[in-house]
């Protein structure tokens, strides 16, 4: 084990992790916040679904370093009693399902259509090509909420599985788009070389041999797209919560905390919207400098 | 007193990596004279393109000149700053580079660049710019100046655009022209015409030219002298027919021999054993030891430096003691 | 050039027909059609002599050309949520909307690039650093979350701006605008930040990496070797290479902007297109969110065309040369 946390730190990415600091703090703290979300249950110091254990005159409670707030309650509660760092961690890991389950099934959909495309050609890859061209010219959110929308009228009373599934392919059908692009560009490349058409000859899947050879190759941009689409989903996923079409209210996500919160801005209980919102941006800024950090480790002309 | 125009003196180039340093130019030395034509040819990765670019002062980061002295009619302009360098650059020195469609900005016209070019060095009003470049474009064999000079790189063919290049190169008037490889992109047809062109210019305006190139012919048709260069070193160093005719160092005598000769019957074409070593395996003493038919003892142990070796001066202890 | 505005234009069509087709699935398969057309209160009886006018036992493509014959009037029937014309909604809507995402765009734009050409020329000091990070929390900073964040400081804490409304607006003839009053600039200002935020870090992530690209082209090098100025080089070429894909790009990000003004006018209660939207998907009022759909799928195919035609006036190589 030592021996090979030894090699991989050896490595070129490992050498740019070892010496780049803000890699390693966002790092540490995208842990943190993925460990919380993990296992809430067992780091919240309450549950915030359990109605039992819910105590109205503790209700809209400050934060414990403002007046009135309590120890019991860290950062406070919201107008039901509900301790706020308890629902951030539930919030959190709501947020992060979503938005990593969003992430691989758009790699999925983008990697599959991108092989396709790029060894078949012809009309298919036609179709799909201009399928990335209008899908890119509209903005995420647009197609993101329409779908979500039209979900929500065909099934209005969805129970909290379909309301999270018809979210989730919302979510990821905004960003396939740059993987089959990606895919597709490397998948045409390996295609003309001489081992795929000495396999179509000898009647070995080709499609098994690209996967091999083309897959290896593109890994290094998937990934830096896939973390930096991570941010882009969560983000994206608390949007449309905010918005009302997003996680169902049993299940809040962090973007539901917020609009919940949001009615009590004015009124001066701004830590209900305020910390649920700190933590979404923590975050995303972690997963983004990791993302760019990455970027920058796999790209050979930069070093 | 030394009326070189340019004085390079064990020029010294490294790039600070993360594996260590790479010395890529160790020592290089040559001049220049006034209106002379010299030739600094060898394979890819020896250093010719490198030297041009530490002239002119514009070599890429993390790339820097460590030691040594470039000298331009006596002055110093290796350890200028990048303000005062500027207006030596074009007005001094001139560049040409290899490739000519990406040398040219594709959204400006070719008057525009010009005439740009020519406001920045000499004092003269726009109108006086506008009829400098079109008489710079005449000279260079391009057809239909007046209506041309109006026109945008992509409207021009390859070789009009080398033209072009070298009109922009000349444009104000500079003592020196660093040309790095100015005919490899282009057709050969083309070529002869282009280095011709280049030759006839200089000679006309009295400009010295450093010409860059892997290309032993345009070196024997044009240069008045050559410097072969092996891995970041200056190998041999005289006047064209003399070190084509009588190579002093065997690198020079292996290149020459790797050029097939028509009226030869021969089964194989000769080689030089084994490559050029690579700028982090320079083996100790000469650096072209391992490959020559010819070392001696020393040749591992110390490394030569340029020295008398009949007409011309070479880098190789087969020489020594000669006067 | 004109076949290539003839095939943009029936790219343009093909686009406009497959979004209309999925209005009009979303008509026929979410929601009764004939309750969209009438509302929720009409009677059976006018309910069944509709189906019957409507012929809604014709074969598909005969209801969906009706449909087609509709929407290009502008008829989308009534709205399910307020019982008026939808079209005359929208109309309503367009204005505010529009305005928002205008400002927006002139602020996204004007700060965006000085910043972005700042943190190219200047890379790796530590302004352009800071603009980097800041840069990297605006990506990481979601619109809604800015938005309540300023009306927090701004409005509730410091009391500086106003948290909702559009203000004091003058009607000119059909158009509703508030950037002729004080008031109307004041409640634009905070909303209008909010949706420039996003813009603003690309448009600037964009020029910085553009230029950086550009400032390592060939041509860059030439010109620096031939002793042009340094405010030539980086505010001359530099910048007009730099900004021709930027602006085009930016065209096609007005499209967005527009849809992402549904979360700005969220959170600021701005009566605009936007908002209408939101609540017609939280009330699944089927006509009003088809017609957004077919209007914000006419709004962005007019922008990509007029992108494509910019293009040809920008970048010389596009245009038919008469070389």
């Amino acid at each position: 084990m030592r021996n090979w946390l030894a090699r991989m730190g050896d490595t070129d990415i490992g050498y740019s992790f070892r010496h780049s600091p803000v890699a390693m703090a966002a790092a540490l703290v995208a842990f943190t916040c993925l460990f919380c979300a993990l296992f809430a249950n067992v780091v919240a110091p309450h549950n915030p679904f359990d109605l039992a254990t819910l105590e109205l005159s503790d209700a809209r409670l400050p934060p414990v370093w403002q007046e009135g707030g309590k120890t019991s309650y860290l950062l406070g509660t919201d107008d039901q009693g509900r301790d706020i760092l308890s629902a951030l961690m539930f919030g959190a890991r709501i947020s992060l399902m979503v938005g990593l389950a969003s992430v691989l099934l758009s790699v999925a959909l983008g990697v599959g259509l991108g092989l396709v495309a790029g060894f078949f050609g012809g009309a298919l890859d036609a179709f799909i090509m201009r399928l990335c061209d209008v899908m890119l010219s509209f903005p995420a959110i647009l197609v993101a909420l329409l779908i979500a929308g039209v979900g929500r009228a065909m099934f209005p009373n969805a129970d909290e599985s379909l309301a999270f599934g018809v979210l989730i392919i919302s979510i990821s059908l905004t960003g396939w788009v740059q993987y089959a692009r990606t895919v597709r560009g490397s998948t045409m490349v390996e295609r003309g070389k001489e081992y795929v058409q000495a396999a179509r000859v000898t009647g070995v899947a080709p499609v098994r041999i690209m996967a091999r050879h083309v897959l290896p190759n593109v890994l290094g941009p998937v990934l830096v797209l896939a973390t930096i689409q991570v941010a882009t989903a969560i983000l994206t996923e608390a949007t449309l919560s905010f918005l009302g079409v997003g996680s169902p209210p049993t299940a809040p996500s962090l973007g539901t905390l917020i609009r919940v919160g949001n009615d009590y801005l004015f009124s001066g209980e701004w830590w209900i919207t305020v910390f649920p919102g700190a933590m979404l941006v923590v975050i995303a800024l972690s997963v983004n400098l990791l993302g760019d950090w990455l970027r920058d480790a796999l790209n050979p002309r930069l070093r | 007193m030394n009326n070189s125009l340019l004085q390079v003196k064990n020029l010294v180039v490294e790039f600070p990596g993360r594996h260590g340093t790479l010395r890529a130019l160790d020592g290089i030395s040559f001049d220049i004279a006034p209106g002379e034509i010299l030739g600094v040819v060898g394979e890819s990765g020896a250093g010719k393109s490198l030297t041009g670019a530490a002239i002119i002062g514009l070599l890429e980061p993390p790339g820097r000149i460590a030691s040594g002295e470039i000298l331009l009619e006596g002055q110093r302009i290796d350890n200028l700053s990048s303000d005062q360098m500027r207006p030596i650059r074009g007005r001094k020195i001139g560049a040409i580079f290899q490739d000519p469609l990406t040398s040219l900005n594709p959204l400006y016209s070719v008057g525009r660049q010009l005439t740009e070019t020519i406001l920045a060095h000499l004092p003269m009003s726009a109108a006086q710019a506008r009829r400098r470049a079109i008489d710079l474009l005449q000279d260079t064999g391009i057809p239909a100046a007046e209506e041309r000079i109006d026109h945008f790189p992509h409207q021009f063919s390859g070789g009009m655009r080398q033209r072009v290049v070298i009109a922009l190169a000349l444009a104000a008037e500079p003592r020196l022209i660093v040309a790095d490889e100015p005919t490899t992109a282009l057709d050969v047809s083309i070529q002869a015409q282009i280095i011709s062109l280049l030759k006839k210019l200089c000679r006309e305006r009295g400009a010295a030219v450093m010409l860059i190139t892997h290309d032993m012919g345009v070196i024997a048709e044009t240069c008045d002298r050559v410097a072969v260069m092996y891995a970041g070193r200056v190998a041999e160093i005289g006047k064209v027919h003399d070190v084509i005719n009588h190579s002093a160092h065997p690198y020079t005598a292996g290149l020459m021999a790797a050029i097939p000769d028509i009226t030869q019957d021969r089964e194989n074409l000769f080689q030089i054993d084994g490559t050029m070593p690579r700028l982090n395996a320079i083996p100790a003493g000469c650096a072209f030891n391992p490959r020559c038919k010819r070392s001696i003892e020393k040749c591992r142990q110390q490394r030569p430096e340029l020295m008398d070796a009949g007409a011309s001066r070479a880098a190789c202890w087969l020489h020594e003691g000669q006067a | 050039m004109f076949v290539f505005i003839l095939r943009r234009l029936i790219q343009a069509l093909v686009v406009m027909v497959c979004v209309a087709l999925i209005a009009f699935m979303l008509f026929q398969y979410v929601g009764d059609p004939v309750v969209t057309l009438l509302g929720q209160d009409a009677s059976p009886e006018q309910i069944a002599q509709l189906r019957a006018d409507l012929g809604l036992d014709q074969p598909f493509f005969v209801q969906f050309w009706y449909f087609l014959l509709n929407a290009v009037q502008g008829e989308f029937g009534l709205s399910l949520r307020q019982g008026v014309k939808v079209s005359g909604l929208l109309a309503e809507r367009f204005p505010a909307t529009l305005e928002l995402a205008l400002v927006a765009a002139v602020m996204a734009l004007s700060i965006g690039i000085p910043m972005g050409v700042y943190a190219a020329l200047k890379r790796g000091t530590f302004t352009s650093q800071i603009f980097m990070m800041v840069s990297l929390l605006g990506v990481s900073l979601p619109t809604f979350l800015i938005g309540i964040l300023l009306i927090l400081i701004f409005a509730v804490l410091l009391g500086w701006f106003p948290s909702f409304g559009r203000g004091e607006v003058t009607q000119l003839g059909f158009w509703s605008t508030g950037l002729l009053t004080a008031k109307g600039w004041h409640h634009i200002t905070l909303p209008a930040i909010t949706l420039a935020v996003f813009q603003l870090t690309l448009i600037m992530r964009l020029v910085r990496a553009e230029m950086l690209e550009v400032l390592r082209t060939d041509y860059i090098k030439f010109a620096r070797a031939r002793g042009l100025s340094s405010n030539v080089i980086h505010f001359g070429h530099a910048l007009k290479n730099t900004l021709v894909p930027v602006i085009t790009i930016t065209g096609l990000q007005l499209g967005s902007l527009i849809a992402f003004a549904i979360i700005t006018e969220t959170v600021f209660q701005w009566p605009g297109m936007g908002l209408l939207f939101i609540q017609a998907v939280t009330f699944a009022d089927i006509p009003v969110m088809a017609a957004y759909l077919c209007l914000i799928a006419l709004i962005f195919v007019v922008i990509n065309l007029v992108v494509d035609l910019l293009y040809f006036v920008v970048d010389p190589r596009l245009r038919v040369d008469h070389s």
